[in-house]
């Protein structure tokens, strides 16, 4: 009986990791099929340094690639020593009560929908920035953006750095206390180190979260079709520009590229956890 | 698309529980009695209208829902021609093809003007056509020149979706470029927003969206309000029209009936938009 249960949940739990394992492969297969129109052509490669001006039949993404990257990048940027520091709180250099506090309110922040973020975006940062910055124009810019977006991921990048600062051994920090360590010096010497491969899937899920998000940069980053001089010109994702020209007419070959332009947003997110994971992997201990 | 979609969903629930508008006799009894649902999608300049149109019908009739989202005058096309919503707005003809492809009926209910509009604060109150070209091509970009403050000019424009954008293109910038460093807003709503917190910005909306928190820029010396449009000195004007998927049936047939009848032309032309009939 027991034997029987046991190969029927493995059945299941077989198809279901499977099944999410396919779905990812089918989203791949997917803007693939479509995409082929346009990258059938050999024109995928083109369209990967062109400009976009549908009249004049330009359908590169250039503009795109560089504000995703821009703003995702500069967003882990501001997010990191955010998240790190509120983790190294958190894990024994402030009192207990207080991170238990923290701990609760960033569980809270993970489930605050983007929209919100954009909405406060656009009232008081965005204004904020305009006044502060005179060349920053209507103050919808890479900087807004990414700096909304920071608030977005570092929820999820405290997460994940506190799973890895909670999984060092015991042992060792027993060890260092042992040897007189004070609170600081645990924490750099042992703590850390062993907490890395936390911090990099933790930088992975950050970055993940900063590309793939939609709402912040479609409202907040000005959406403007060029690529960016600075950190404080309007910009555009892929993310906002699939849904801005999604609406078009869907006949057009502008609909059609924008399947080119999910794979680039696809491969560009995989290319980022790789990135991430070599960087990782040459700097960490152990 | 789902996200934009969220965003600007506007869905009127009117809970008219008290009170009962007082039957008039007129264009709304034909709905009396009926219950039912009409979905609304596309160009985000039809809202006022059909909104008040909606608030109107459901007051008279709790039984009769009518949703009302958003999207641009592509996805009214797109959707209706899908069968998503019964009514698709949109603030251009659709083109042959579409017509073509989903057998779409096309019903024109009021003409809209498309006005060049500035930061209240800002001085500059009518520019060239020239000028305006310069402006969106990336010519032009401080106000110096243009007799407002030292400041550079943020220029805003719509998706490409956007048929409010289309004629605007087409009829005041003489399909000319959009500078690609121009900003990109996704409703009338959203544009006006933008403007009446950017002191530096230009951009344009329908006429029937103008209100205080944005100032209309006359073009050639002429003003973009509804007499100029009406009498059409103001030429950068469109239809604004509402299709269906073949001919309209039920609900959705008295409801286009209500837009063109003199009560509904009444709410045209309260919101700031230029009859038809």
């Amino acid at each position: 009986m027991t034997r029987i249960t046991q190969k029927a949940a493995r059945i299941v739990f077989f198809f279901s990791a499977a099944a999410s394992a396919m779905a990812a492969a089918l989203v791949f297969g997917f803007l693939l099929v479509f995409g082929f129109p346009l990258i059938g052509g050999g024109e995928f490669f083109s369209l990967l340094t062109r400009r976009w001006s549908p009249g004049q039949g330009l359908y590169g993404f250039l503009p795109m690639i560089t504000g995703t990257a821009a703003i995702s990048v500069l967003s882990i940027v501001f997010a990191f020593p955010l998240s790190l520091g509120t983790v190294c709180f958190m894990g024994g250099l402030g009192p207990a009560w207080i991170s238990r506090l923290l701990d609760g309110f960033v569980r809270f922040m993970t489930g605050i929908p983007t929209v919100i973020y954009g909405f406060l975006g656009i009232f008081l940062l965005v204004p904020f920035v305009r006044t502060l910055f005179t060349s920053a124009g209507s103050g919808m810019c890479i900087l807004s953006a990414s700096l909304m977006l920071s608030l977005l991921v570092s929820p999820t990048m405290i997460i994940f750095f506190k799973d890895g600062f909670d999984s060092v051994d015991f042992r060792y920090i027993q060890a260092a206390d042992a040897l007189g360590a004070d609170n600081v010096q645990r924490l750099i010497y042992v703590i850390l180190p062993g907490a890395w491969p936390g911090i990099v899937t933790g930088v992975i899920m950050g970055l993940g979260r900063a590309m793939g998000d939609t709402l912040i940069a479609l409202m907040i980053a000005g959406n403007a079709v060029h690529v960016p001089g600075s950190i404080l010109d309007s910009t555009r994702t892929l993310t906002a520009h699939i849904a801005l020209v999604s609406a078009s007419d869907y006949e057009s070959l502008a609909f059609k590229s924008i399947f080119a332009c999910g794979l680039t947003l696809y491969v560009l997110n995989a290319l980022a956890v790789i990135a991430v994971r070599r960087l990782g992997r040459k700097r960490g201990p152990v | 698309m789902s996200c934009k979609k969220n965003i600007m969903m506007v869905v009127l629930v009117v809970a008219v529980t008290f009170f009962q508008v007082p039957a008039q006799a007129g264009t709304i009894d034909p709905f009396s009695g009926l219950s039912g649902e009409i979905r609304i999608s596309g160009g985000t300049a039809h809202i006022p209208v059909m909104k008040e149109a909606a608030k109107q019908i459901m007051s008279a009739n709790p039984e009769i829902s009518i949703s009302i989202a958003g999207g641009g005058s592509g996805v009214g096309i797109k959707q209706v021609g899908e069968g998503i919503v019964d009514i698709g707005n949109s603030g251009r003809a659709p083109s042959d093809a579409e017509k073509e492809k989903y057998g779409l009926k096309l019903f024109k209910w009021a003409i809209d003007g498309v006005g060049v509009a500035v930061n209240p604060d800002n001085p500059v109150t009518s520019l060239t056509k020239a000028q305006l070209k310069d402006i969106y091509s990336g010519k032009i970009t401080d106000w110096k020149g243009l007799g407002g403050k030292e400041a550079p000019i943020t220029v805003y424009t719509r998706d490409e979706s956007s048929g409010t954008r289309e004629v605007f293109w087409k009829k005041a910038l003489d399909k000319g470029d959009i500078v690609s460093s121009a900003n990109f807003v996704v409703s009338n709503g959203a544009m006006k927003t933008a403007i009446a917190n950017d002191p530096n910005a230009i951009g344009y909306v329908s006429v029937g969206h103008m209100d205080a928190s944005v100032a209309g820029v006359a073009l050639d010396g002429v003003s973009p309000t509804i007499d100029t449009v009406k009498s059409g000195e103001y030429t950068v004007a469109r239809g604004l029209y509402s299709n269906t998927k073949g001919d309209p049936s039920g609900l959705t047939k008295l409801f286009i009936e209500y837009l063109l009848s003199p009560e509904g032309q009444q709410i045209v032309v309260q919101k700031g938009f230029v009859p038809v009939n």
